[in-house]
């Protein structure tokens, strides 16, 4: 006899047991978007008809015994950015409206055939450029645990959808942060894959060469099978658990630990702590340009987008939200020659993660410096600084959207106020496999020391 | 062109346009390409300037 299923593996477990249909299941997602989606705005479009049709189909599938894998019934939300058939991808935008995918972005086919059920399309920060959701065209997404805040963004609404029950796991997109701030700050768990991982065609561009697609989801187990999946392994393995002692751990201070709030500086020391009293090896390593982290990354994202924008900031500049629209006209002012420049600091950069790298299992860096922000308040104090929210949300994870490192925000904790803290994992590119199964063996340390 | 140069033309060409909001933006625009000029691993043509080393600056 199962408890209701909370996770996907759980469900997936569940289904596979025949203790629960994927109609109960999706049914039960329905439900609670119905209750909590009018003061959580996590949802864009609720495919309520759709889902309860596929979630038929796979029960019929698995009762058949022709169960395809550990995604077959399980209700997934999509951020309304990637390209579902027969759907509209508004990227929470008007400048889309009207739009209907004619087919699945790569990933979404790749989970239609492991069998996924899918509940609906999440709100974001217009065409995720920005990273608290406010800037969309359906309203600002808010946080499950407090609505005062946003979920964090720009895949705030996936996060919401996950953290509140809405979905089983979500697929988010990731340009400078957009999985792992949200995921951070809804005390959930988010990876960024090595860049080129995932194929992200059917996915409305932002920075082709910093765009990334991934999963959002409760555990870590339940991040390995929905990557898996979207890899388009129909029945991926999870991994044997690893413990954590004699795990090498990188630990980048500077710059990274020079903008932190009190509260996720403490709930951070406190997890290598527990991690270090298992056994596990913490060092300092140095990543040396980390001074030109935000410029480069403002030199290659902007002008990137702006490429991408061009036609319609001239055709309908007044159907972007304010804010986007200046930052993508910011793009089209960009010189080439600056562009080469900062597409050379992505080299330096690169080779500097990797040799911080070198001989150690992984990187360890707080995932967010700040707890979930207060919606409509652009500036935060950080101890006697104050500071545009957008740079500080971006501070820790837009590095590794350069560099094309695998990452992971793994919950480590909450503030005295209840607000979730995470965790940054990076591993080595093309290892992500790898980077999952030491995130497995932190997020068991962390939650049982 | 100079950033200088560079920022007079395009807060210019926002005022044409009708899009004083940009003009703050453009002046912190300005202040992070500075930034990124003044980087080690830049090119010179008269090879003045140093390569990357590799060490924190």
């Amino acid at each position: 006899m199962h408890a209701e299923p909370k996770t996907l593996a759980d469900l997936s477990r569940a289904l596979e047991d025949r203790a629960i249909t994927s109609e109960e299941a999706t049914e039960r997602c329905l439900s609670r978007i119905a209750e909590r989606n009018p003061a959580i705005n996590a949802f864009i479009t609720v495919l309520a008809d759709e889902a309860t049709a596929q979630a038929r189909g796979a029960d019929r599938e698995i009762a058949g015994g022709r169960r395809r894998g550990p995604l077959h019934g399980v209700p997934i939300s999509v951020k309304d950015l990637i390209d579902l058939r027969g759907t509209p991808t508004t990227a929470a935008s008007r400048v889309r409206q009207g739009h209907i995918a004619r087919q699945d972005a790569t990933v979404i086919g790749r989970l239609r055939t492991a069998g996924a059920v899918f509940i609906g399309k999440t709100n974001l920060h217009e065409f995720a450029l920005g990273t608290t959701n406010e800037d969309s065209a359906y309203g600002p997404v808010r946080h499950p645990l407090d609505d005062s805040r946003s979920p964090g963004g720009s895949s705030g609404g996936s996060a919401a959808s996950v953290l509140d029950g809405m979905a089983f796991a979500s697929v988010g997109t990731d340009t400078g942060g957009s999985i792992r701030i949200p995921s951070a700050a809804c005390g959930l768990v988010g990876l960024k894959p090595t860049i080129g991982d995932l194929p992200t065609d059917g996915i409305v561009p932002l920075s082709a060469t910093l765009d990334h697609v991934g999963p959002i989801c409760l555990t870590v187990e339940d991040t390995t099978l929905l990557y898996g999946a979207m890899r388009g392994v129909l029945k991926p393995e999870y991994p044997p658990l690893r413990d954590v002692r004699g795990l090498r751990f990188g630990v980048p201070r500077p710059y990274f630990f020079d903008l932190l709030d009190t509260e996720v500086a403490a709930r951070f020391e406190d997890a290598c702590g527990r991690l270090r009293s298992a056994g596990a090896i913490l060092e300092d390593v140095l990543i040396p340009h980390t001074a030109e982290i935000a410029t480069i990354y403002l030199h290659v994202a902007l002008p990137e987008a702006a490429s991408c924008h061009a036609a319609t900031l001239e055709s309908q500049p007044d159907d972007y939200t304010t804010n986007v629209r200046l930052r993508l006209e910011m793009g089209r002012y960009i010189l080439a020659e600056d562009y080469v420049r900062a597409r050379r600091g992505q080299e330096v950069l690169t080779q500097e993660v990797k040799d911080a790298l070198a001989g150690r299992d992984c990187l360890l860096l707080p995932s967010l410096p700040i707890p979930a922000t207060r919606l409509g308040e652009p500036m935060v104090r950080i101890g006697e600084s104050e500071e545009p929210v957008r740079n500080v949300t971006l501070r820790l994870t837009q590095l590794f959207n350069i560099t094309g490192h695998p990452a992971i925000s793994v919950p480590c904790g909450r503030t005295t106020g209840g607000l979730p803290v995470g965790a940054q994992l990076v591993g080595a590119r093309y290892r992500t496999a790898d980077l999952l199964q030491v995130a497995a063996a932190v997020e068991r340390t962390l939650e049982h020391s | 062109m100079t950033v200088d140069t560079w920022l007079e033309n395009a807060l210019r060409d926002a005022d044409r346009r009708q899009l004083p909001a940009l003009r703050p933006l453009l002046e912190a625009l300005a202040r992070s390409t500075r930034l990124l000029r003044a980087a080690d691993w830049n090119v010179d043509a008269s090879d003045r300037t140093a390569p990357p080393t590799g060490h924190a600056r």
